[in-house]
């Protein structure tokens, strides 16, 4: 059997957005931006606003990153042909990417609050979100997870956040609640508070 | 439940920091990432359908052109296959592309090179991989240019690559550069790759076999995604 190497990771430059996000980077292309909404009609479940930003080692937001999230719709099925446990929520597409604000950096996704996933073992994991980060500078694009602040029981028996040997570092994977239905993510790349990335 | 994807070599990736890259230097994480095997979330991921693309999508030559105009510079063709680790053909991949115009100057806000933009060219085009995993698209070689880094630092010529398989684990962002660039081998970015056959499997080939006479040279170019270790243990059964 021919087994192959995975092509090596470059960084995805400070003009990611021409690629990805022409439409935001003032390229008019395509029918507007991939990723751009979430949704294609009325969702089930909580609908929530999720905003943060990406921090860099001097504590500087970052103003040229792309994130994207994928996730699970409100009862927890994967809009995607590998999902098995059913049929997901026809009008969630599970992905989103955005370049951030232009002046403030903040991203932000309309998305709904996920339902939970079994582990590869069986037991229910929290409700969360897969967070993939790449921007100038980032030489392999960063996985991390988002899990909600306010979802204490489903936390304190998620089989990943219960191996997290150095327990001062879990809140950097949650989003805060800071109004109803709206979260708030922040990404440290280094340093304090320095974000849990997971080689997934 | 399947075996998850393969781990990814970091070593065959570049690391975070790479100092001679001046911006990893505050954008890399200190600490170790945190190892777990993949799983559903990980192992799902977005699908995007044929129907979604453009009839130009895939000709950056013409897709920002005004009608009847086309971007300036030596006409090419890329082409190639996304595959697995396994070495099968990733079937439904979106690959999007973008780079600069042929004088090395990109189309954006923050670009301060003072070559010209090319009035017909936009520099982002997208493509999804058919059956077997082939995809490709028509372009202009992208220019070299100056970047602020070192006192004088160059790109090599490249084109960058944002590629979706049918997992999330899998999602990579990658850059091709073109054989027999001297440049290459004095970029800080390349660079940042320690092992000299990890960035040969990111130079394209020439293939005049695949040219279109008095129009377009090839260039063939091979994307590798994480493979998934069920495959490969079925695999392993099969061929014994
Ligand atoms: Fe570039």
């Amino acid at each position: 059997m021919k087994y192959l190497k995975e092509s090596p990771s470059q960084t995805a430059g400070p003009y990611v957005h021409i690629g990805c996000t022409p439409n935001f980077a003032g390229i008019r292309m395509y029918d507007g931006d991939l990723g751009a909404t979430m949704k294609r009609g009325p969702v089930q479940g909580e609908e929530i606003v999720v905003t943060g930003a990406v921090h860099d080692g001097m504590g500087a937001v970052l103003m040229d990153a792309m994130i994207e999230i994928w996730q699970a719709d409100a009862a927890g099925l994967y809009p995607s042909p590998r999902e098995v446990r059913g049929r997901a929520d026809p009008n969630f597409t599970g992905w989103g990417r955005s370049a951030g604000n232009p002046e403030t950096g903040l991203f932000t996704f309309d998305t709904v609050k996920p339902g939970q996933v079994p582990w590869r073992d069986g037991t229910l994991q929290a409700p969360h979100v897969t967070v993939w980060i790449v921007a100038r500078g980032i030489n392999l694009g960063l996985h991390t997870r988002m899990y909600f602040e306010d979802e204490t029981e489903a936390n304190a028996t998620d089989p990943i956040l219960k191996r997290i040997e150095h327990r001062n570092r879990i809140p950097t994977l949650m989003a805060r609640k800071t109004a109803n239905g709206v979260y708030r993510f922040d990404i440290v790349l280094q340093g304090v508070g320095e974000t849990i990335f997971f080689d997934i | 439940m399947s075996e998850g994807y393969i781990r990814r070599d970091r070593d065959w990736h570049p690391p975070a920091l790479h100092t001679a890259y001046k911006t990893s230097v505050m954008r890399s994480p200190r600490a170790a990432p945190l190892s777990f095997p993949t799983s559903l979330g990980e192992e799902t991921g977005p699908v995007f359908g044929h129907d979604m693309l453009g009839a130009l999508d895939n000709d950056l030559i013409t897709n920002f052109a005004q009608p009847g105009q086309m971007a300036l510079g030596p006409r090419i063709i890329v082409q190639g296959r996304v595959l697995d680790e396994n070495g099968r053909g990733v079937p439904g991949a979106l690959v999007e592309v973008w780079q600069a115009n042929a004088g090395g100057r990109y189309r954006h806000k923050n670009e301060s090179y003072l070559a010209p933009l090319d009035p017909n060219f936009g520099g982002c085009g997208r493509v999804i991989t058919d059956a077997e995993g082939r995809y490709e698209f028509r372009t202009i070689q992208p220019g070299p240019y100056p970047w602020p880094n070192g006192p004088n630092d160059w790109r090599p010529a490249h084109i960058h690559f944002s590629v979706f398989g049918q997992a999330f684990a899998q999602r990579l962002i990658t850059q091709m550069y073109f054989d027999g660039d001297p440049m290459i081998w004095q970029c800080p970015i390349v660079g940042s790759i320690s092992q000299t056959a990890a960035i040969e499997t990111l130079i394209a080939k020439l293939d005049m076999t695949q040219t279109i006479p008095m129009d377009a040279r090839a260039y063939h170019f091979d994307i590798v995604l994480r493979g998934n270790r069920q495959t490969l243990f079925e695999n392993r059964q099969e061929g014994s």
